[in-house]
C-alpha cells in the first residue's frame, strides 16, 4: 500500500468521529519505481493532507519532506516534486498494521493489502 | 440467466482460490472485462487534458479492470472482498493499491478526494443478504452514501451491472438517488440479448445538463451478426404496416390530440414527479406553416 492510499483512508468504524489519519505500524517497507509525472502530482497536491503525509513518511523511514505545508511556488521546483513523488507513490507498506487513532483498532496489512473488513458490531 | 454467481454463495466464498484462478485465466473473461472497463472509463468522461486522475475500482477482483485504468495512465485504488482474487491481483503485479474490504460496510475514505469511480459487475452482489446481519437496503445506503462523500464534486461513478430483475435495478438506482447522485442507466446494444450491457452512470451533485446520462450504443457489435439481422427485420415490418394502414385512420391521427389532451398528460407526468415545462399560451399550439 502506498502513502497515497494511506492519505485517503480513514477508519470506518461506527461511532468514530475522526478516523484520520490512521497510524502506521511498520514491519516491512519496500520501494518500487514509478514513472515520475509532475502533472499528476500538481493535480493531487490540493487533496493531500500534508501533515499526515509527512508523519506517515517519517514512520516509514523517509524524512526528506518539509514539515510545513509547502507553498504553491514549491510545486514548480523539480527537487521538491521528486521528493513528494517518492513519498507518495514509491514507498510501499508491505507488512504491518494501520491503527485507528480513536479506538486503537488494528487493521492488519499483509502482502501490501490492508484488511479493512469490519466486524459485525463495528458496522 | 440460469447460473448467477451471486445466487450460489457470498462473494468472499464464491471467489475462492480455484474460482479466482479460473476467472483470470479465461481469455474470454479477460477480453470482456477489458471492453467493459474501457467503456466505463469512456462514460466517466474525465477531462481530456492528459492529467492522470485518482480513480476507485470497486470490486476490483484480480485487477483486470484496473489494468485498463493503468494503461490509460491513471492511478487507482481497488477494493474487493475476496482475498483469493486479491492474491491473483498481486501475482499479476497490478499497479494500483489494493484494499480488502466490503463495499456494503461503506468506503472508509476521506471526503472529496476521488476523481471518479468504476465498478464492473459488482454492485448487484449488494442486493443479496448473505448473513443474518445483512440488510440489502442498508448496505446499499451505506455504500452509495460513503461513495458520494468520497467523490469530488462533479465527479462521476460508472457501474456496470447485471440486474436480475427490474425490481433489483430500481432498488440499486433508488439507493443511488437517495444518496444524492444524479444520473441514470445507459444501455448499450439494447436489442441484443448477448451483448446488451447496462451501465449506471451517476454524477456527484444536483442534476444539471452535464449530469444527464449519455446515450447508450445502439446498432451492431462486430461479434454478433445474428443480432444485427433481427434488428433490421423489425424495422422492415414497421415500414410495411405503415404503408398498409388505411388512409382514413392516418388522417385522424394527423389532426393531433389537442391542447386539452396535452395538458392532461402533462399533469399526469407532474404527479409522477417528472420534470415538465410549465403550461403557457404556447402549449400545444400549432406551428406556423413557414416554420
Amino acid at each position: 500500500m502506498r502513502l497515497l492510499t494511506h492519505n485517503m483512508l480513514s477508519s470506518n468504524i461506527k461511532g468514530v468521529a475522526n478516523g484520520f489519519p490512521l497510524l502506521i505500524e511498520v514491519e516491512k517497507v519496500i520501494e518500487k519505481q514509478v514513472d515520475f509525472n509532475p502533472d499528476f502530482l500538481k493535480n493531487i497536491f490540493p487533496k493531500i493532507e500534508w501533515k499526515a503525509l509527512v508523519e506517515a513518511s517519517r514512520s516509514m523511514g523517509y524524512a526528506e519532506l518539509p514539515e510545513e505545508s509547502p507553498e504553491s511556488w514549491m510545486l514548480d521546483s523539480d527537487d521538491f516534486l521528486r521528493k513528494f513523488h517518492h513519498a507518495l507513490l514509491e514507498l510501499h507498506l508491505e507488512e504491518g498494521a494501520l491503527v485507528c487513532p480513536e479506538t486503537g483498532r488494528k487493521f492488519p496489512v499483509n502482502k501490501g493489502i490492508p484488511n479493512m473488513l469490519l466486524h459485525e458490531d463495528e458496522v | 440467466m440460469a447460473n448467477r454467481p451471486e445466487l450460489i454463495a457470498p462473494p468472499e466464498i464464491f471467489y475462492d482460490d480455484t474460482e479466482a484462478r479460473k476467472y483470470t485465466s479465461s481469455s474470454r473473461i479477460i477480453d470482456i472485462q477489458a471492453k467493459l472497463s474501457e467503456r466505463a472509463l469512456e462514460l466517466l468522461a474525465l477531462p481530456g487534458d492528459g492529467v492522470p486522475r485518482l480513480l476507485l475500482d470497486i470490486g476490483c477482483g484480480s485487477g483486470l479492470s484496473g489494468e485498463t485504468l493503468s494503461e490509460n495512465g491513471h492511478q487507482w485504488i481497488g477494493l474487493d472482498i475476496s482475498q483469493s482474487m486479491l492474491n491473483i491481483a498481486l501475482e499479476r503485479e497490478v499497479e494500483g493499491d489494493l484494499l480488502l474490504g466490503d463495499m456494503g460496510q461503506g468506503l472508509g475514505l476521506r471526503p472529496g478526494v476521488v476523481d471518479g469511480a468504476i465498478s464492473i459487475s459488482a454492485v448487484q452482489w449488494l442486493c443479496n443478504a448473505d448473513k443474518a446481519s445483512h440488510e440489502p437496503r442498508l448496505r446499499l445506503k451505506a455504500f452509495f452514501g460513503s461513495l458520494y462523500r468520497c467523490l469530488a464534486r462533479g465527479a462521476r461513478a460508472v457501474f456496470q451491472i447485471y440486474p436480475e430483475s427490474v425490481a433489483q435495478r430500481e432498488l440499486i438506482l433508488g439507493a443511488a438517488m437517495r444518496a444524492g447522485f444524479a444520473g441514470g442507466v445507459v444501455v448499450d446494444y439494447p436489442h441484443s440479448s448477448k451483448s446488451r450491457k447496462e451501465f449506471l452512470v451517476l454524477t456527484c451533485g444536483p442534476p444539471s445538463i452535464s449530469s444527464e446520462a449519455p446515450k447508450g450504443k445502439v446498432g451492431d457489435m462486430e461479434s454478433c451478426s445474428d443480432d444485427e439481422s433481427s434488428g433490421d427485420e423489425e424495422n422492415r415490418t414497421v415500414c410495411i404496416s405503415d404503408r398498409h394502414r388505411p388512409r382514413k385512420k392516418q388522417k385522424i391521427t394527423k389532426k393531433g390530440k389537442g391542447r386539452e389532451w396535452v395538458l392532461k398528460k402533462k399533469e399526469q407526468m407532474r404527479r409522477k414527479g417528472c420534470a415538465v415545462p410549465p403550461d403557457t399560451k404556447y402549449t400545444a399550439r400549432k406551428r406556423k406553416a413557414r416554420f
